[in-house]
């Protein structure tokens, strides 16, 4: 039989090298291993070619990769919290909200110098915004406290100064405080970095104080207060340390230190001033007080059941904030019925991504087929017109529909004075769903026929012909032989127009009202008014996760071989 | 072609012309007309109009002009997928999303033949191109020529009363060319089918057609069964066009009667030939006579032919035959074949012969 396979020449055995190494390995002329010499030379190779993507590489890392990635760490980053109040959330620590009361005296404590810091470095209004995402009024509730924090201070001030005139003197205060003996160098840079982490600024130079490892030990509040006035004064606000008049959080501290505090045995600079101040016996105002007066919600447990459930860095509060869920102190809850609206959105999405893509393979698939098929110089017209929406800007076209399907608009005068519709009843045809998908099926069909045509122009029309010569008929022929040919088409047409339309923004955003509207216009939302960003980030996330689902699912179901865009 | 011997013809061709682009003919007034059960070769140069015609029978093209018929019935009023024509194309247009098996059963499935009847006419298909183990390949997994022969079965598993080929072996290799052309021509025969069948492969055609229709420029130059057509050529396209032919150009002198006339050759001499398109003294003319129908050997020539001088050029051992190259009359092309006999010369270059022919062979042609 002549169509026997003829068997071709046996190749011939690989060209050997030089000589044979000891377990049979070629080598090359130079002695090395031939695999080596071979992995040199393409290294070379993949280097060069490296090279030549090089930009692009770097472009798309900066632009794209590293986006996406600041964008994937945001929607879990959550250090604002351990950032802005450290001390008030350790002292939480082992504090349970189960039990149903305010936390006790120490966290209240922990809370005021922190807070006071956070307000002189104008953070704490920031923290009381990141709080509000999750419990609404704890942004008031930060910003009045802060504003108060002085007066306790003031107080102890004008007392002290009745004492000795000195208290409220920079140099005084500095020269108490720095003391003799060895320094404690290291409790200040890490003040320092407290301070870093509060402002996320790097501050460098010197702080040009440190107490003394025996002021520490008598006075830690007073240490704390005055350490962080000191890096404050001198790496914020530029000034010497010792002309500044001390805060009034360090007198809160001195007071508080001077209950317990064993002075008489003390003798360093000022210790008289000392032990005269302590025998003043000034009364001490306690902090859980002084914070009930500001602002009864801080005896709220729930309040601090709020601050410690997102204290922790990293917190999965925006995702499931995203899905219409919360992190409550008790664990993970759906949000109440009426402030679900994400899951809504997200389904919306789909939905209107599938009408959408579904709409332009219906209106795509006769276009891309007589552009295909005419010719060449009838094709070469009829794609012009195809291209021309991508010559005039999005927003043109856009409120070009809004003019078309407003209810004063053309489409409507046009059927009123047909008389198909009522005057009085005139069509809602825009600021709805309606709208949304009209204008956006004609905004993304280009992406549909593009391919679709590139494809069928790939399909000759002898299939055509050679069905129906074996008794097809035009349907047969079509269904059974060139739309099969054609799917690839409308695989690659349809992921283009559902992810494109699925991250849609503008069109929705002016034609889609309230019902209309992505779930990118809640992202966008996020991002430029409520400023959650990390929401923000959240529902991004998931919307990639679900684009690379869906994108997962196709190439399981339909095969990512059978996309051509060419 | 007699148009009368259209009524009982099965395929008929009246006065068709078409044209594609409104300004040039492609087709020129054919006239052709087939019985049932016969095998006609299209053949012709590139470009010529054969597929054109192929097209216009299966219904894909529509003539500008003119009818064809089918069975009786012009085919206009008969949708494609009616005629049950078989057709194999130029470059096969097998589905490529179909096995082959599929592919062979997608004209039983569209003419709603059950599945077990299926099957087995698929399987039969296969079997008669031999590729019987390979219905559950792609195309694209197929040879040329595997291919070609599912393209054939495809075309003749629904059992089809005309089946048009449009060069068909195009892509194969000699030896499976030739096959091929033996199991094409005994399956028409066998199963009885009408077959239009294009190539521009003259042996081809020769080997294995009833009729040759010699296609040029739009135009049938000669109908005829293979053995007419080689020794008998119409015109000079076909007499060049069929086999290799010795041609000399020179001019009418004397019409001598109904099948002689005298032609003065432009190299100088004076022969006998044939008229077959020359009608009048004077006219031009190119004579045309076959390598193997120049006798060498004076005792073989009737008395009183003419006889040219020649030169030999090349002496060629091929074999069975020796194949020697002369200059005669000014034309240094002129190719004589002589059978590899006992007795047969064999010439030295540069010797000098004298070669003669018999009237009859050699034809005056238009120029
Ligand atoms: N669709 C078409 N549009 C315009 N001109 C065409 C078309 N198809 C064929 N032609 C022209 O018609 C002429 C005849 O073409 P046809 O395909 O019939 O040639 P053919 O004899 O089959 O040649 P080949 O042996 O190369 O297949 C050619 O000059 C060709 O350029
Ligand atoms: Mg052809």
């Amino acid at each position: 039989m002549s169509d026997t396979t003829q068997t071709g020449p046996i190749p011939d055995k690989p060209a050997t090298g030089d000589e044979t190494g000891k377990h049979g390995e070629m080598l090359s002329a130079d002695g090395r291993s031939l695999k080596s010499s071979l992995n040199r030379a393409l290294r070379r190779q993949k280097l060069r070619a490296l090279m030549l993507i090089a930009p692009l590489l770097i472009f798309v890392l900066v632009t794209f990769i590293a986006p996406i990635a600041d964008m994937l760490f945001r929607s879990v980053e959550n250090d604002i919290v351990t950032n802005t109040l450290p001390g008030t959330v350790e002292a939480l620590d082992d504090w349970d909200h189960s039990v149903g009361e305010a936390p006790g005296e120490g966290v209240y404590d922990a809370l005021y110098f922190d807070l006071f810091l956070a307000a002189e470095a104008k953070e704490h209004t920031k923290l009381g915004t990141r709080l509000n995402y999750e419990q609404t009024g704890l942004s008031s509730l930060f910003r009045s406290s802060g504003r108060g924090l002085d007066d306790v201070g003031d107080d102890y001030l004008d007392a002290l100064e009745e004492v000795d005139e000195r208290w409220g003197e920079g140099d005084f205060v500095y020269r108490l405080m720095t003391g003799t003996g060895p320094s404690e160098t290291g409790f200040v840079a890490d003040r320092v970095r407290v301070l870093e982490k509060m402002t996320s600024e790097t501050l460098p130079g010197d702080v040009g104080f440190a107490p003394s490892e025996e002021i520490r030990q008598l006075l830690p509040a007073t240490t704390l207060a005055y350490t962080d006035f000191a890096t404050f004064t001198a790496l914020v606000e530029e000034d010497v340390v010792a002309e500044e008049d001390p805060w009034e959080a360090v007198y809160v501290g001195l007071i508080e230190d001077l209950q317990t505090a064993d002075v008489a045995s003390y003798s360093g600079p000022e210790a008289e001033a000392l032990q005269a101040a302590k025998a003043a016996d000034i009364p001490l105002v306690p902090l859980k007080q002084f914070f009930a007066d500001e602002d009864g919600d801080w005896l709220d447990p729930n309040v601090w059941a709020t601050i410690q459930t997102y204290s922790p860095k990293y917190t999965s509060g925006y995702f499931l904030n995203a899905v219409d869920m919360q992190l409550t102190p008790d664990g993970i809850s759906m949000r109440p019925e009426n402030q679900q609206i994400y899951l809504k959105l997200f389904k919306r999405t789909m939905f209107m991504s599938l009408v959408i893509t579904g709409s332009c393979i219906l209106l795509g698939y006769p276009v891309a087929w007589l552009l295909a098929n005419l010719p060449a110089s009838r094709a070469n017209l009829l794609m012009i017109l195809v291209l021309l929406p991508f010559w005039t800007s999005l927003l043109v076209r856009t409120s070009a529909w809004k003019v078309m399907l407003q209810q004063q608009g053309v489409i409507n005068d046009v059927l009123v004075w047909l008389g198909l519709v009522d005057d009085m009843n005139r069509l809602v045809m825009i600021n709805n769903q309606f709208g949304t998908i009209v204008a956006m099926t004609h905004i993304l069909l280009p992406f549909m026929i593009l391919p679709l045509y590139s494809v069928m122009q790939g399909i000759p029309p002898t299939y055509l012909r050679a069905a129906k010569s074996l008794g097809a008929t035009n349907w047969t022929a079509f269904w059974r032989v060139y739309f099969p040919q054609s799917v690839p088409g409308i695989g690659a047409g349809s992921i283009l127009v559902f992810i494109l339309s699925i991250g849609y923004y503008i069109t929705p955003e002016i034609v889609g009202g309230t019902t209309g509207t992505f779930i990118s216009n809640r992202i966008a939302y996020h991002i430029s008014s409520s400023l959650n960003w990390g929401l923000a980030a959240a529902l991004g996330s998931i919307l990639l996760a679900v684009v690379l689902l869906l994108y997962w699912a196709y190439d399981r179901i339909v095969g990512i071989d059978n996309v051509k865009l060419g | 072609m007699a148009l009368d011997a259209n009524s009982e013809a099965f395929v008929a061709f009246e006065r068709v012309q078409k044209s594609y682009d409104g300004e040039t003919l492609v087709v020129k007034d054919l006239n052709l007309s087939m019985p049932k059960g016969e095998f006609l070769t299209m053949l012709g140069p590139s470009g010529s109009g054969k597929t054109t015609c192929l097209m216009m029978l299966a219904g894909f093209e529509t003539a500008t002009h003119g009818e064809i018929m089918l069975d009786g019935t012009p085919i206009n009023n008969i949708p494609p997928h009616k005629r049950g024509i078989g057709m194999v194309f130029q470059n096969y247009a097998l589905f490529p999303h179909m096995t082959v098996a599929e592919n062979l059963s997608f004209p039983l499935e569209v003419r709603k033949i059950g599945k077990s009847d299926r099957e087995a006419k698929v399987k039969r298909a296969l079997d008669m191109v031999q590729m019987g183990e390979f219905g559950g390949r792609r195309p694209a997994q197929l040879s040329g020529g595997q291919q070609q022969r599912i393209a054939l079965a495809r075309a003749l598993v629904f059992e089809p009363e005309l089946v048009l080929m449009d060069e068909p072996l195009g892509a194969l290799d000699k030896q499976l060319r030739e096959h091929m052309q033996f199991e094409i021509t005994r399956l028409a025969h066998d199963l009885g089918i009408t077959t239009v069948y294009v190539t521009h492969d003259q042996t081809e055609a020769l080997t294995m057609s009833d009729r040759v229709a010699v296609f040029n420029d739009g135009r049938i130059q000669q109908l005829a069964p293979p053995d007419q057509l080689y020794e008998e050529p119409e015109n000079s396209f076909v007499a060049q066009f069929i086999g290799e032919n010795n041609t000399m150009e020179g001019t009418i002198k004397e019409i001598t009667g109904e099948r002689t006339c005298l032609v003065e050759l432009d190299g100088g001499a004076t022969i006998a030939a044939r008229p077959v398109n020359v009608s009048q003294p004077g006219e031009r003319t190119r004579v045309s006579i076959r390598p193997e129908r120049v006798e060498m050997d004076r005792s073989r020539l009737q008395d009183g032919v003419h006889l040219l001088k020649a030169e030999v050029l090349e002496f060629v051992y091929m074999g069975d035959i020796f194949r020697t190259r002369l200059r005669v009359a000014g034309n240094s092309d002129f190719v004589v074949k002589t059978r590899n006999a006992p007795d047969q010369r064999r010439l030295k270059k540069g010797e000098v012969v004298e070669i003669g022919w018999l009237p009859e062979d050699c034809r005056a042609l238009d120029a």
